[in-house]
């Protein structure tokens, strides 16, 4: 697998007269773990949005390794080696969950030109043992629109997992999960491997300092802090954002 | 044209319903007009009638079967409409049978008028007088009044419309019924003009959907700009290569489509 | 092993019932209803390239007929070119559709849902109006007629023609289920699923790295190719071909055989188009306002049966 460095420069979004983000620099270094927190609208699931591809930064430059990204639509950008989580589940609802997991293994198997249906076997064994790791297994041939909140949650990750991506943008997986469903997701993305770059968005902090080596902190679209735990928790400008929940 | 453009592209951009029997109305109202001509020899008498009972048709058809299907998706509206144009033509087919019809233009309007050295026929430059003015009266109502504020807001909000305290269901029958009688207005000014028989509504349809793609859906201001554009490639398409003048405005659509694929004025999608 | 598609009982038994009763139609059916039901097979092929379309890929074109009535002109124009054998003819048609479908997916497909629904009606009409006013090729709304039925090598030496009822509509049949066949194929395939997986979200499968849009254009050419072997087969059954094939009823009706029928099951489609077709060539025959009576029906079809004739089935 390829270490890949995820890195935004100078990344400015404006919807209209508002801007999202402006003038952003954030560089992951290829295999850390990246925490991007800040309060509600502050641009988070908009910088995720502009490194995966979705929207086109109105100044900046997207850079995956050493590759300049911002001309590449999503999908060659997943081809680079870059997965993604969304805040809402976006699952396939008419699928079975075996389904659903087979479509991410087989993206980066061989993809979807086959016009006849295929044995197969190599990628049925990885969709099981997927599941089983994932602890969904027992849903596998539940379609996905009847799942519940916390399985939609915990299929949205093996699906971006499956693609088994080098680097990974996480949006708020924790969102609404009960107590046990935190902690097995928590373990899920702790057992990635090392060389895997992560960049997470997430707002329960208990989670993002168990993960995170570094932290950014966004506010109004610009970027307050960036550092260690130790040294965002001591940040007076993220103290006062964050009234001192830290 | 404009009218049709605009009633289809308020019904759908501020409903969400892709309506095809708005061919039919148009056509309806073309044979309405054919109607009251006949029988009172009075051309305003139809420009009054057509519209007002278009309205209520469909107001009707919003109350008793489009209602039931907004929750449905696109598709089943687009088959329930299309249902209703088959209705339509063979109801039409069967009172006025399969021949072309036609009304003489209103008296005082028969002539020819030279205007900058050019003729045009009177008619024409009443229709474009009616266009113009309805075009502009929808823009401010649009643009200024309670009605076009509403209505914006039960596009962009249906939950904070309801909370505001504006009565959806209604305000949607209104917008159904308002979007029929501009199409049944279409009818009667085109029905001295261009030929009257079954099977118009289809060539307007389409015609009006390209303006609509054109020009961006539920904008008015597109509607105006997709119709002058349509217009004028007709017209020019006609006197270059006459038998392929809709080629020429296909081959425009398809142009807009490669640039802008939400329409010269459209949000984006 | 894990089996991705749901198992459903209904389905092989009301396969192996259906054709049975349709092969056996020849034996029993008297001439005319032969005709109709060898036109409702027709359309059953062109109804379920259209369910491929709008079941699995999720698209919902309005202009599928224009592709029909390509394939229909393509082979008209060199079967009165003494172009003879059934197998090129039915070649050339699904080439001529694809060819068409290529162009006008690229530019449609750059929308979707209900945008991309108004593109493919407006390029349908597009080529209607071109099937009427290039009068050179198409000899205008008078069509090209006179089309004589092809020959297959096997078939003249055990002497059966397919001048005659019973042969064509045999003929009409294997085709029908070998597009079945196909569809179904393409539908399990790898292929099949990762459109269903666009339909269902698109964003996901970008972000998984597929590019949507050429697997998308890829079904729509599909389902063109189809819908233009229909066609041929609709200019030898009626012996002419004329702008009416590419009219945008005809699309419509496509749509409400697939949607009467239940979509996204290939079978729907096909009791679809049959009752489609005895609706408008049975009343046709029996009662002056058809299309009153059909447009009627369809509107109750969709307001109290959402789910089609396949959604009766598998409720019962």
């Amino acid at each position: 697998m390829t270490e890949v460095r995820v890195s935004v420069a100078g990344v400015t979004v404006r919807f209209g007269a508002v801007a999202a983000l402006s003038r952003v620099d954030i560089d992951v270094p290829a295999g850390e773990r990246r925490a991007v927190i800040g309060p509600n609208g502050a641009g988070k699931t908009t910088l995720l949005n502009v490194i995966a591809g979705e929207l086109r930064p109105t100044e900046g430059l997207v850079h995956l390794g050493e590759q300049d990204a911002t001309p590449l639509p999503a999908w060659r950008r997943a081809r680079l080696g870059l997965g993604r989580t969304f805040q809402r589940s976006t699952l396939f609802d008419q699928l079975s969950v075996a389904e659903n997991v087979t479509l991410a293994v087989r993206a980066r198997l061989h993809g979807g030109w086959r016009f006849w249906p295929a044995r197969e076997r190599a990628v049925n064994t990885e969709v099981e043992g997927r599941l089983e790791a994932g602890g969904i297994a027992h849903l596998a041939r539940r379609r996905a629109a009847g799942l519940g909140h916390g399985e939609r949650r915990i299929l949205e990750i093996e699906l971006a997992l499956a693609a088994v991506p080098s680097a990974l943008l996480i949006d708020e997986p924790m969102a609404g999960l009960s107590g046990a469903e935190r902690r097995l997701t928590l373990e899920r993305l702790q057992a990635l491997p090392e060389d895997v770059t992560v960049v997470i968005v997430e707002h329960d902090l208990d989670a993002v300092f168990a993960l995170a080596q570094r932290i950014s902190v966004l506010d109004h679209g610009v970027k307050i802090a960036d550092g260690t735990p130790a040294e965002v928790r001591a940040n007076p400008r993220v103290q006062e954002v964050y009234l001192g929940a830290i | 044209m404009f009218l049709l453009a605009a009633g289809l592209s308020i019904i759908f951009g501020l409903m969400n319903v892709l309506n095809l029997a708005h061919g039919s109305f148009y056509m309806v109202g073309a044979y309405i007009a054919y109607s009251v001509v006949v029988a009172t020899k009075s051309f305003w008498l139809a420009l009054v009638v057509a519209p007002v009972l278009l309205a209520v048709v469909g107001a009707a058809l919003e109350l008793v079967f489009f209602r039931r299907v907004y929750g449905r998706g696109h598709l089943a509206q687009v088959l329930l409409t299309f249902g209703f144009t088959l209705v339509f033509v063979d109801l039409i087919r069967s009172q006025f049978g399969p021949t072309t019809r036609s009304i003489p233009p209103p008296s005082g309007l028969e002539g020819a008028v030279q205007v900058l050295g050019a003729t045009f026929s009177a008619y024409s430059l009443f229709v474009l007088a009616v266009a113009t003015v309805v075009g502009a009266l929808l823009l401010v109502g649009w643009r200024s009044l309670r009605v076009g504020a509403v209505l914006r807001a039960g596009v962009e909000d249906k939950e904070m419309a309801g909370l505001l305290g504006i009565n959806l269901p209604r305000v949607f029958t209104l917008t159904f019924a308002f979007g029929a009688g501009l199409a049944g207005l279409a009818g009667v000014i085109a029905a001295p003009e261009f030929a009257i028989y079954p099977g118009m509504d289809a060539n307007v349809l389409i015609l009006a959907l390209v303006v609509v793609v054109l020009g961006g859906l539920g904008s008015i201001e597109g509607a105006l700009l997709g119709a002058a554009l349509v217009g004028l490639g007709y017209v020019i398409g006609t006197s270059l290569f006459p038998q392929f003048a809709i080629g020429l405005i296909f081959a425009l659509m398809a142009a807009v489509l490669v640039v802008r694929p939400s329409g010269l004025l459209g949000r984006r999608m | 092993m894990i089996r991705g598609r749901f198992r459903a009982a209904w389905r092989p038994g009301l396969l192996a019932i259906l054709t049975l009763a349709l092969a056996s139609v020849p034996m029993w059916a008297p001439r005319f209803w032969i005709y109709i039901a060898t036109q409702a097979l027709i359309f059953a092929i062109f109804a379920m390239s259209l369910d491929f379309l709008l079941g699995y890929a999720g698209l919902p074109s309005f202009g599928h007929a224009a592709f029909y009535g390509v394939g229909a002109y393509a082979c008209a124009l060199l079967a009165l070119r003494q172009v003879d054998g059934l197998i090129p003819l039915l070649v050339v048609g699904a080439a001529a559709g694809a060819l068409i479908a290529a162009p006008i997916g690229a530019l449609s497909l750059r929308t979707t849902g209900i945008y991309f629904l108004m593109l493919t009606l407006a390029f349908g009409q597009m080529l209607w109006g071109l099937a009427v006013n290039w009068t050179s090729l198409t000899r205008g709304t008078d069509g090209l007629i006179g089309i004589p039925r092809p020959t297959l090598a096997g078939l003249d030496a055990l002497n059966i023609s397919l001048y005659e009822r019973g042969p064509f509509f045999f003929l009409c049949l294997v085709v029908a289920i070998l597009t079945f066949l196909l569809l179904e194929m393409l539908a399990r395939s790898p292929f099949g699923k990762t459109l269903e997986g666009i339909r269902d979200n698109e964003r996901r499968m970008r972000a998984l790295g597929y590019p949507s849009f050429r697997y998308r254009l890829a079904a729509f050419v599909i389902a063109g190719s189809i819908a233009g072997i229909a066609g041929s087969l609709a200019a030898m059954s009626n012996g002419y071909a004329t702008p009416d094939l590419l009219y945008w009823t005809v699309s419509g009706l496509a749509l409400v055989a697939v949607v009467v029928g239940g979509a996204r099951s290939l079978i729907g489609p096909v009791l679809g188009a049959f009752a489609v077709l005895f609706g408008q060539l049975g009343l046709s025959t029996y009662v002056p306002r058809w299309e009153l009576i059909l447009g009627t029906l369809f509107i109750a079809f969709v307001l109290f049966v959402p789910r089609g004739l396949v959604g009766l089935v598998r409720r019962a």
